[in-house]
């Protein structure tokens, strides 16, 4: 036997040598960052623990902070609090965090629960309600304020970017025909083109979407805002060369525009290019979102950082669940899908945020699901929605042929 | 202005993918009153203190430390705890700490409460932050067992009342005990760890031929066994104390994978030995990484300071007695077993081989994060 040649000295030696080694490394470890959550006393006072708005540099911060302390000696004055809460809508759309939605909302406190509300006061209220997916609210303020104030252009609009992601597609066509006439034929054809896209009809989409493009000059937001609609009409279209060009120059244009960041990143997954998503989305992985498709590259590529970037996301979605939010079933069924393999829980989420939602990516993860949980049947409800759509776009189609096949 | 306006409804469908404002109140019996533990998120600090006071958009550990008194009086000021119509009122009880939860750092105000007499039920009245956000939610757990759904306090609904019935301190060393137990027989890897540790208590080296040879009698396999035991025990007490009192800490990804590494080197002595008698001192040293392994298990509590001690000496308890039921099952069929070829050549090497293998495939999945499945 080997181990008669070994001096007993020597062994324990050994053994020494690892109870150091061991010790030496946990103590040499002791400051490196935790996902536990253990409380701490940070070591030094420079320690950075939290990123807020810069009130040193910020004007918009400091707007806010005037207008609260105004507001904050008398709440009732509708001027200030409208102004208010439109700073705050923009603060959250531009930093991603739903506080800024409930500082509006606290805002507009006065007027919040009232059934007929100042029109100002409805329209904020509409585009909150819509942040947080609350579209029969929404969409029940948004059909008041039309009728009540029929040339308030930004109610055409958001009414229509609802009814589209509800998929009444027909009556948000409707919605963008009365919009053209008030914001221009660009604004027009862009509110057109999105409700033709997320129908699935993304070819023609496009189509009539560069024919208006073509017709003449605009500003910069609504450029941005035409670019992102045409690049996802070429992505969903199957033209996705087109779209990776074209995502990469509204990101250009508006670094900050996360929505566009994403459906870039789906579009690179798509492409398996795992590498190029972790590159687009690794410094904004304080946005759920960005987070889910840092996850499913990191996964694809088998990487060392999956695992910790896996449970992170997890417990996110677990404080997401504590608080009783079922905000992003439609992101989550995705996690349950690749991530998590756990096929139940995917269609389970995916059939809940289809009671909600039907745009395409909602139609695709209840086929998905659908189809890896061997219950072809579950996704009934896309294939008809898809077939009275009229859509034509592959990704779909192809989807829902599988499905008609397993269903057989 | 047109485009700002049309700007302005077109991103929030997708975009506001943050966690939104949440805080995490724990309350725990202790004495005629409760301990508590508060979790507030410092982004919610800064709206509502301005912590930031250079405003150079960084909160500093500074920044905070200098309003750790406004921090506690805030929150406190906040929430009101009463008993069969007596209030509780609530004193600070510790320096500011702080914590990381999934979305970013938080504030730990750690605080008591005192209640006149006993308390049979508990009212919560919670009103942090509902002014200045009414999406604000308030998680609340009462009890440390960490089971059960916590409560949800919104603006609309800010209080509740809270039944004691089992939540003497006594239960909750009860309950720490039967997690401890629980959490060592699920913890495979701890288990085999030990087993690869304890496979050759019941032999030893015989000097002349340098030969695995029976031991005579029992007593010399129970001694082998309670110093490896031991200071298995002591080394991952150690460490988890230090762990959950946030002394030390080190990410879960690394702990995971030494873990799997320590019982791949425990196994891997029994086929090509090269510590024999000092195999206590290894239990020893790799015992300290298990410690942090345990921890996380108490991290996901999320307890107050103030209920610590209990829970870790429970938990701990409970740890050691998952621990000799393995051992006291493993040990009599071990000495019985011991002069046979099987035990030495099959169980022994072969079992050992099989531990470091199935060690092998664990580390490989907690440090590089591939896949690889049992089932």
């Amino acid at each position: 036997m080997r181990s008669s040649f070994l001096p007993s000295r020597g062994v324990s030696r050994a053994t020494l040598g690892l109870t150091l080694a061991v010790s030496l490394v946990l103590g040499g470890c002791g400051q490196s960052p935790a996902a536990e959550r253990v409380p701490f006393t940070p070591a030094t006072d420079d320690a950075v623990l939290a990123q807020v708005p810069a009130t040193a540099t910020d004007a918009k911060a400091r707007e806010r902070a005037a207008l609260r302390r105004a507001l904050g000696a008398r709440a009732d004055q509708l001027d200030l609090a409208l102004r208010l809460a439109r700073l705050d809508i923009e603060e959250g759309r531009a930093s991603g965090d739903p506080r800024s939605l409930g500082h509006a909302q606290a805002a507009l406190a006065p007027w919040w629960d009232a059934a007929t509300p100042p029109p100002g006061v409805r329209l904020l209220r509409a585009t909150i309600l819509q942040g947080r997916h609350e579209f029969p609210a929404a969409l029940a303020d948004l059909d008041a304020l039309v009728r009540e104030s029929p040339e308030d252009a930004q109610a055409w609009l958001t009414r229509a970017v609802v009814l589209g992601v509800r998929g009444e597609h027909a009556e948000a066509t409707r919605s963008c025909a009365a919009l053209a006439p008030l914001a221009g034929s660009l604004a027009g054809a862009v509110c057109q083109a999105q409700v033709l896209s997320l129908a699935g009809r993304s070819r023609d989409a496009y189509a009539r979407l560069s024919a208006a493009m073509a017709r003449g000059a605009h500003g910069r937001g609504e450029e941005a805002w035409a670019l992102s609609t045409l690049a996802e009409a070429a992505a969903r279209s199957g033209d996705t060369e087109r779209a990776a060009k074209l995502y990469a120059r509204v990101l250009a244009m508006d670094p900050g525009d996360a929505y566009t960041r994403a459906a870039y990143a789906d579009l690179l997954l798509e492409l398996d290019r795992p590498r190029d998503v972790i590159a687009l989305v690794k410094d904004h992985g304080e946005d759920d979102n960005q987070l889910l498709r840092r996850v499913l590259a990191e996964v694809a590529l088998g990487s060392p950082e999956a695992p910790a970037l896996v449970a992170e996301l997890a417990s996110r979605y677990a404080a997401s669940h504590l608080r009783g939010d079922a905000l992003h079933a439609r992101e989550e069924a995705r996690f349950a899908l690749h991530v998590e393999k756990d096929t139940a829980k995917a269609l389970r989420l995916a059939q809940a945020n289809w009671e909600v939602q039907h745009e395409p990516w909602d139609a695709r993860i209840l086929l998905e699901a659908a189809l890896a949980h061997r219950t072809p049947d579950a996704a009934a409800p896309v294939l008809r929605f898809l077939e009275a759509s009229g859509a034509d776009d592959p990704g779909p189609l192809a989807l829902a042929e599988r499905v008609r096949k397993a269903s057989r | 202005m047109k485009a700002l306006a049309l700007a302005l409804l077109l991103l929030p469908l997708a975009a506001l993918a943050h966690k939104p404002s949440d805080s995490y109140l724990h309350l725990d019996r202790a004495g005629t009153g409760f301990t508590g533990r508060w979790d507030v998120a410092l982004r919610d600090l800064e709206e509502v203190l301005v912590l930031d006071a250079d405003g150079d958009g960084a909160i500093t550990w500074g920044e905070v430390r200098a309003r750790q008194a406004d921090v506690a009086g805030y929150a406190l000021a906040r929430l009101k705890l009463s008993s069969d119509g007596a209030p509780c009122p609530l004193t600070s009880a510790a320096a500011l700490r702080v914590v990381r939860h999934s979305d970013g750092a938080y504030a730990v105000v750690d605080f008591t409460a005192a209640c006149a007499a006993v308390p049979r039920a508990l009212d919560v009245d919670y009103a942090l932050l509902f002014d200045r956000d009414p999406q604000h939610r308030g998680i609340v757990r009462v009890g440390s067992d960490g089971a059960g759904e916590p409560l949800v306090l919104s603006a609309t609904r800010h209080t509740a009342r809270v039944s004691l019935e089992g939540l003497s301190p006594w239960r909750r060393f009860g309950q720490m005990v039967h997690s401890g137990v629980e959490h060592i027989w699920d913890g495979v890897d701890h288990l085999l760890f030990l087993l690869a540790l304890l496979l050759p208590s019941v032999l030893r080296r015989d000097r002349e031929t340098g030969r695995l040879v029976p031991v005579a009698d029992f007593g010399a396999a129970v001694r082998d066994v309670v110093k490896v035991v031991s200071a298995f025990t002591l080394a991952h007490s150690l460490t988890l104390s230090a762990a959950s009192l946030g002394w030390v800490s080190l990410p879960s990804r690394w702990v995971e994978s030494a873990i799997a590494a320590s019982v791949i080197v425990a196994a891997l002595n029994n086929v090509f030995p090269w510590m024999d008698r000092t195999r206590w001192l290894a239990a020893f040293a790799l015992g300290l990484l298990h410690g942090f392994g345990f921890a996380s298990v108490l991290a996901d509590l999320e307890l107050p300071a103030g209920s610590l001690a209990v829970t870790l000496l429970g938990f701990n308890v409970g740890v050691e007695l998952g621990q000799l039921a393995c051992v006291a099952v493993f040990l009599p069929v071990a000495y019985l077993l011991r002069a046979t070829p099987v035990y030495r050549r099959a169980l022994l090497v072969g079992g050992s081989a099989l531990i470091a293998l199935v060690a092998c495939a664990w580390f490989v999945e907690r440090a590089f994060g591939v896949g690889v499945s049992f089932t």
